[in-house]
């Protein structure tokens, strides 16, 4: 039992609540009358309140990213590796800000909540949230925290996303902008798998139209599925060659479709298993639509140096090579067009092997890399 | 600063908008943002001189020059600067090109291979001219177009392109009379500043 932690660990750490009674107007034209938020913090506030650093989460991330909840909590956090003392968000300057967003299933209001109309839980009637939903939150948060600007804004993949559309619609409000393994919108590819997912979801029987848990039941099956289809995209083929190329599980080939013989089924199953053991269906759905309906420049008539105009944070994009997902080339149209939009931007194109998922790997020169930038910012 | 950067802050102008093609730790780029407030971008391919760039807080991008600058508007920089570079690209005479249509003007350095050490080298021994200032071997060197001074305005009247200054210095970037003379024998390094 781990009741001593590592030096660059922010140790223990435990979620906090906050209880929102302005309705907050959506995109989608509904509005959320009330809700809470939950969420994570690591370091001190300084008294100028000038070194908060703000955490936006992924797909299937939550507020807990760095520490632990417990002396005997196996994993830390989802970027300890990232975040705590003498790491790229170092927690000695940086009083650090990580929340659930809205729709999630970790403790903020979502669509497993009570729905105050009905009383029973809001399941397939809670609103379709978008990216610049989830900004306007997150700012109230913000305020209620008494952070009148952050010092950094920092996301990767979807959490990138955030960080940009904060760029773009609190431009006096972020200091620094980190969008790391991101894209300006999704490609046709991204939103087919996306679709793959969602209907892996809504065909389940048990998904019973986004009301199972009145039926007391869970998609587990299209859950599953979707994470698998999910986790595909977020490895490159290289690294699932090198993790489990063709190695068997069993002696030899059974001639049958049940037995799970390779390798890499067996490690598909198990991450779909967990997952639909953690996750929410109806989470999963409007996570996917988020991220399909982003395109910031969409308002601008398509020009992404329109739409970055008006920001004022100094930017760092960052991708990995064998990212497919969300490629190195889609990170620089976003350089690109900060450049043309006359913005401070540097951009780092890291070699990685591990896709997708190496936004959450600490490989040395990410991690080298990451915290020159972060150790510049003034606070 | 590096004696090379001390003379081409010189051509630039205050308050100008400035790309540094192969921008190593960022020195020049830091300089003139503090003394001419000059909003620059550096492209660099070096992991370690990204991060020197990124420490100093520099714009740097991280990018090969051999992928060219198509990622770049015609007209988006005032001056495009690339110092002891041109000799390592693939194709100097497309980045060249790229170069005057991305910035109005360009400011270039690169070693002169018309010197008479590397000529008299060559001629003494027959080999291909190697000094403690370019230590590589032919096989094993990122020096893979070598030109002259001469060389180098054949290609600008080719492009059509006009050299507005040209010094030749040694490798100290000091000038001397006699260089200025004979440039082409006597000068290692050349500083151009092309214009279209």
């Amino acid at each position: 039992m781990p009741t001593v932690f590592a030096e660059d660990s922010v140790g223990l750490v435990s979620p906090q609540v906050l209880h929102f009674k302005e309705p907050l107007p959506l995109a989608c034209g509904r509005q959320l009358a009330d809700y809470e938020l939950v969420y994570e913090t690591y370091g001190t506030l300084n008294a100028e309140r000038s070194n908060a650093v703000l955490i936006c989460h992924a797909l299937s991330g939550h507020h807990h990213a760095a520490g632990y909840h417990s002396p005997d909590d196996r994993k830390p956090g989802w970027w300890d590796s990232c975040i705590g003392p003498g790491k790229p968000i170092d927690t000695r300057k940086f009083f650090v800000v990580s929340l659930n967003n809205l729709g999630g299933c970790n403790g903020s209001t979502g669509p497993g909540s009570r729905n105050p109309d009905t009383g029973r839980p809001y399941g397939a009637d809670f609103p379709v949230l978008t990216v610049e939903d989830w900004v306007h939150s997150q700012a109230r948060l913000a305020d209620a925290l008494g952070i009148e600007q952050w010092a950094a804004v920092v996301g990767g993949s979807l959490g990138g996303m955030q960080a940009l559309q904060w760029s773009i619609s609190y431009p006096e409000r972020v200091r620094h902008c980190l969008v790391i393994a991101s894209a300006p919108k999704l490609s046709a590819q991204n939103i087919a798998f996306n679709e793959v997912a969602r209907q892996a979801i809504l065909t389940d029987p048990e998904f019973h139209g986004g009301h199972f848990q009145e039926q007391g039941v869970v998609p587990k099956r299209g859950l599953m599925l979707a994470r698998m289809v999910g986790h595909i995209t977020y490895l490159s083929d290289d690294a699932m060659g090198e993790k489990f190329g063709r190695e068997l599980k069993t002696d030899q080939l059974n001639y049958d479709f049940h037995s799970v013989e390779f390798q890499v089924e067996s490690y598909l199953r198990y991450q779909g298993e967990e997952f639909s053991g953690r996750f929410d269906a109806n989470t999963y759905l409007l996570m996917t639509k988020a991220l399909d309906y982003f395109d910031p420049a969409a308002a601008h008539g398509d020009d992404l140096v329109q739409t970055l105009t008006p920001a004022r944070a100094d930017f760092c994009v960052i991708s990995f090579s064998t990212d497919w997902r969300f490629s190195p080339a889609r990170s620089r149209e976003i350089v690109d067009a900060l450049v043309a939009a006359k913005k401070n931007v540097s951009y780092l194109e890291i070699e990685s092997a591990h896709g997708h998922d190496a936004f959450l790997i600490p490989s040395p020169r990410y991690i080298q890399g990451f915290g020159r930038y972060m150790n510049r910012i003034a606070v | 600063m590096r004696a090379d950067l001390e003379i081409i802050q010189e051509w630039i102008p205050a308050g100008s908008r400035v790309l540094d093609l192969g921008c190593g730790n960022g020195e020049l780029l830091a300089w003139l943002r503090e003394h001419k407030q000059v909003h620059g971008y550096g492209l660099e391919r070096d992991p370690d001189k990204i991060a020197q760039s990124l420490e100093r807080g520099v714009n740097v991008i991280e990018q090969d020059l051999d992928l060219g600058l198509d990622h770049f508007g015609d007209d988006s920089f005032d001056v495009v600067v690339m110092t002891q570079t041109l000799q390592a690209v693939h194709y100097p005479d497309r980045l060249l090109r790229d170069m005057l249509r991305v910035g109005k003007t360009c400011i270039i350095t690169f070693p002169n291979f018309g010197h008479w050490r590397c000529r008299w080298y060559l001629l003494r021994r027959g080999e291909m001219p190697r000094s403690d200032f370019l230590p590589y071997t032919w096989y094993n060197t990122p020096n893979i177009h070598f030109c002259t001074f001469r060389d180098f305005e054949a290609l600008c009247r080719e492009q059509q392109l006009r050299v507005l200054d040209r010094l030749a210095v040694d490798r100290d970037h000091r000038l001397h009379a006699l260089t200025r003379l004979w440039p082409n024998l006597l000068g290692e390094i050349g500083i151009y500043r092309v214009t279209r």
